[in-house]
């Protein structure tokens, strides 16, 4: 378990009774009940077609669920309004994807500092000069060549790419780090040393970690694993392609 | 805003070559629609200008217009002429300050023969009230003589000294020339951008003389010979004062000795404005069109980038942007577009007014005016951008409905 293992402390992530349908189809999710506690590193098992998106959507406040509550950090965002969640998405979740992290058109200090255009919190936490704490967060993630960092971010290989996106979700010390199959596309050794870099740094900020892979083979690392597969009572009876 | 217009200006930098190229056609469709209207306000006020200070034409009755377009803009043929007899009692009227005798239906090489007196030279007036003016010699003074239009002095070659032959009736090869009277050149006018500059300017007697010479059989001709003509095709007048301009107009339309129109030019000239201005309107709607179609240019190359930028919204998003700024940021590329292609628009119009003022001038007579646009010119510039914007709306919307749809993960 977490650092934080006490009954009464308010959990980084609460779902209860979750439900979510695509319109006009059978519900996609149904979770009775999912608890992260704060600082936990939670690996989730998640095949896709278990749906994982759509988790991750409503957890992000970008999808609205058709019954049961999302609570992160005690704020339920179902209270919210929909321009408020993405305000309090901006300020607290940094995510990290499975490719494509990168806008194409900014350069890797850009993309890095993407953030704190969309939230002065984040700006704010990430010091006086946010451009030299993005550049601190890119050498810890091994990105220190200035060389790279002046290169275009589509001529960048994946697992530096995916570097750029870690440091982009770390930037500003947000609460609750979402990584959506980080690794996949990346072999063996870039895997390990990416994932060892994503773990310290998280550490460091003492973040929340929810890591969603099929790899099981990285589940060790983690302080939890849990299986969507296996409380997503949805897919249980929903044969996906 | 301020950091969703500039990523907007990186997004456009990143796709710049398609961006170039809308940019492009918007600019040259705007270039067309400034150019359109800087040649119609020039041509517009060229027009009114052809004929100044000058109260009354009269000419045989016929319409105004027809009236107007034989004797200012020597088009057409006159139907019928006006007797020397009733010009000598206007002449001679109290109110009238001057009168220029107009005589037509010759032709040199093609352009207009123009019979008249030395009054023209003192009282014609064009523009802004600007006299004739002389870029060479003198105005005739007798039946010999001859003065030419800067453009007929241009197309010809002419220069003062030269001997030149009337041909009868008009138009560029006349079988029947006044090779018994030939006729010096003594002046050229400098330019006035009116048919002023396309005119073969000689004396009433020159064109008398010239028609008697062709009558008489060689050698017979009497000694003394009456050079007053019987008759002028119309006449300018000059009143010495305006209050008694309407009531010699219509004691000119009520004359019962002789037929005879009289128009006051500034009115005549506006209905002809009318007729002739259809085309030129025609002309600014067409080229407005030709705007809204640089603008679907951009309408179809912000679409199709759409899809590929899927993804690319989706981060926006997973980083915070809410679904109205995704919408703004393509508002914002549109506006950028629209607001690049009317500033080169502008560029490019003014850029090539200055390359093609020179040419203009000489061959058409239009002083094209360079200098800033203006307020016209201004709110069409804003029009467009605006235009821009709206039609940004499209491809803004779809791409906000994505975002909602989307969420953090494209579903294709």
């Amino acid at each position: 378990m977490g650092q934080n293992g006490h009954m009464h402390a308010i959990p980084a992530i609460h779902l209860q009774a979750l439900r979510y349908a695509w319109p006009g189809q059978a519900p996609v999710l149904e979770l009775p009940t999912l608890v992260v506690s704060e600082g936990e590193r939670v690996f989730l098992r998640g095949p896709s077609g278990s749906g994982k998106s759509t988790l991750l959507g409503l957890i992000g406040g970008v999808l609205a669920p058709a019954a049961g509550s999302v609570q992160l950090f005690g704020q339920d965002l179902g209270a919210l309004s929909a321009a408020a969640r993405d305000h309090f998405r901006a300020d607290r979740l940094g995510f990290i994807f499975q490719w494509f992290n990168l806008v194409p058109y900014l350069s890797v200090l850009d993309n890095v500092l993407l953030t704190t255009q969309f939230s002065r919190q984040r700006r704010e936490r990430a010091g006086p000069d946010p451009g030299q704490e993005a550049r601190r967060l890119l050498s810890a993630l091994g990105l220190t060549d200035p060389a790279l960092l002046a290169r275009p971010v589509t001529t960048l290989s994946i697992g530096q790419q995916q570097r750029v996106a870690a440091a982009r979700a770390l930037l500003g010390r947000p609460r609750l780090i979402i990584a959506d199959e980080p690794t996949s596309a990346l072999d063996h050794d870039a895997r390990t040393a990416f994932l060892a870099l994503l773990m310290h740094e998280v550490a460091a900020a003492g973040a929340t970690l929810l890591f969603v892979s099929h790899d099981t083979s990285l589940a060790p690392l983690f302080d939890r694993t849990l299986s969507l597969a296996a409380i997503n009572q949805a897919a249980a009876d929903t044969a996906l392609p | 805003m301020n950091a969703l217009a500039r990523l907007a200006a990186s997004s456009l930098w990143n796709r710049r070559g398609t961006a170039a190229l809308t940019v492009f056609a918007i600019a040259v469709s705007v270039a067309l629609l400034l150019g359109v209207q800087q040649v119609r306000t020039q041509a517009r006020e060229s027009f009114a200008n052809t004929l100044s200070g000058t109260d009354l034409v009269v000419g045989a009755r016929s319409s105004p217009l027809n009236l107007l377009l034989y004797a200012v803009f020597r088009v057409g043929d006159a139907t019928a002429n006006v007797s020397w007899k009733t010009y000598q009692k206007v002449v001679r009227h109290r109110d009238v300050a001057w009168t220029i005798p107009l005589s037509l239906g010759d032709s040199h090489r093609g352009f207009r023969v123009l019979g008249t007196s030395t009054d023209y030279f003192r009282h014609y007036r064009y523009g802004r009230k600007q006299l004739l003016r002389l870029a060479v010699g003198r105005a005739f003074a007798n039946e010999q003589e001859a003065v030419i239009g800067a453009q007929v002095a241009a197309a010809l070659g002419y220069h003062v000294g030269d001997s030149l032959v009337l041909a009868h009736g008009i138009g560029e090869v006349s079988f029947e020339q006044h090779r018994q009277h030939p006729l010096r050149l003594v002046g050229i006018l400098a330019p006035t951008g009116t048919p002023v500059d396309r005119t073969v300017h000689v004396s009433l007697e020159a064109l008398t003389a010239v028609h008697l010479a062709t009558e008489e059989t060689t050698g017979t001709a009497s000694p003394v010979r009456n050079l007053t003509p019987p008759a002028i095709t119309a006449f300018l007048v000059g009143m010495k004062e305006r209050s008694t301009l309407f009531m010699m107009q219509r004691a000119l339309n009520d004359y019962r000795g002789e037929a005879v129109t009289a128009v006051m030019p500034g009115v005549a000239l506006q209905q002809l404005w009318q007729l002739v201005g259809v085309a030129d309107t025609a002309l600014l709607v067409v080229s407005g069109f030709v705007v809204f179609a640089g603008l679907l240019g951009m309408l179809t190359a912000l679409l199709t980038s759409l899809n590929e930028r899927r993804r690319e919204m989706a981060i926006l998003r997973s980083v915070g942007a809410r679904p109205s700024q995704i919408f703004s940021l393509l508002v914002s590329e549109a506006t950028l577009l629209s607001l690049l292609g009317a500033i080169s628009g502008l560029l490019l119009t003014v850029g090539s007014l200055a390359l093609l003022r020179p040419w203009v001038e000489a061959t058409y007579g239009l002083a094209l005016a360079l200098g800033m646009p203006g307020r016209l010119e201004w709110a069409m510039l804003a029009g467009v951008v605006i235009a821009g914007a709206l039609i940004g709306v499209v491809p803004a919307w779809r791409a906000y409905r994505h975002s909602l749809a989307d969420g953090l993960t494209v579903r294709i």
